[in-house]
């Protein structure tokens, strides 16, 4: 039978959303106190969804041990703790959580073999979250 | 169509273990959750159900009855429970969450008359949860 499994991490980063080809008022126009210069933190809740079916034998749609050890790695050690406008992902792209949630979702895809991936929800604040499932619609 | 959820916690204790597997197995597949003496959780168990309004009482469904449901179903058999033991779906399948949502979902889905069950979630912690849509 087909299940669906969501595990939610946590980790910190810094950014700045500011794009070179506006000017400073358009900057400011778009991305108010998030275009503050020396960029600002926040506290991010990821939460993955993979499903598939319960194998028989384990009871599981995957196992936890898998998923956990991919986020760790490929996930959370690259952004925990970084200011993420230096990083290669947003070399081009404006570090919005939008954006975050869509680099985030690739990782899993390309990387991550042990069960199906629906989709990538991230909590920038308590007060906003963001969904990515590839383009698929979101199951409710 | 209007979706409902209503939410009840219940708290039990659990193991997993395949009696198929070698010992070596069973600590390699499910580490610390395969001590035999079990381990407990506050589950949160979230069920959506589905319908039209009845345009009378305005209701999808009457939270008296469903309430009344998921105690006699789900509460009164698995809460202050070892699942392994006194849950007999669990006496040849492992408890884990994916194998709980489905269970609860099949003691359910039988006995909603007014609403149709869309979803059963099921929180081991507030950290990892379950979704099961009765899919095959």
């Amino acid at each position: 039978m087909k299940a669906y499994l969501t595990r939610r991490y946590m980790f910190s980063a810094s950014h700045r959303l500011h794009r070179e080809e506006m000017s400073p008022q358009e900057n400011i126009a778009t991305y108010g106190k998030c275009n503050n210069p020396y960029g600002h933190g926040h506290n991010y809740a990821l939460e993955i969804t993979v499903s598939g079916s319960v194998d028989e034998t384990t009871g599981m749609v995957c196992n936890l041990t898998d998923l956990d050890g991919f986020v760790e790695r490929e996930i959370v050690e690259r952004f925990d703790l970084q200011n993420l406008n230096v990083l290669p992902e947003f070399a081009r792209d404006v570090p919005t959580t939008e954006n975050l949630c869509t680099a985030i979702y690739d990782i899993l895809r390309r990387g991550f073999r042990n069960a199906h991936l629906e989709k990538v929800r991230m909590e920038e604040t308590m007060m906003n979250s963001f969904e990515y499932a590839g383009g698929a619609e979101i199951r409710r | 169509m209007v979706y409902l959820t209503r939410k009840a916690e219940f708290s039990a204790s659990h193991y997993y273990h395949n009696p198929d597997f070698t010992p070596e197995e069973n600590q390699r597949i499910f580490g610390k959750c395969n001590n035999p003496n079990g381990h407990g959780h506050n589950y949160t168990l979230e069920v959506t159900l589905k319908g039209d309004v009845n345009p009378r009482s305005g209701f999808v469904v009457d939270l008296k009855q469903l309430k009344e449901i998921l105690n006699r179903e789900v509460l009164d058999a698995m809460d202050h429970r070892f699942l392994n033991k006194e849950v007999p779906e669990f006496a040849n399948r492992i408890p884990t969450t994916e194998n709980l949502a489905i269970a609860i979902w099949q003691r359910l889905a039988p006995k909603l008359k007014a609403a149709q069950l869309h979803r059963v979630r099921v929180y081991e912690t507030p950290d990892l949860f379950v979704d099961f849509y009765g899919e095959a």
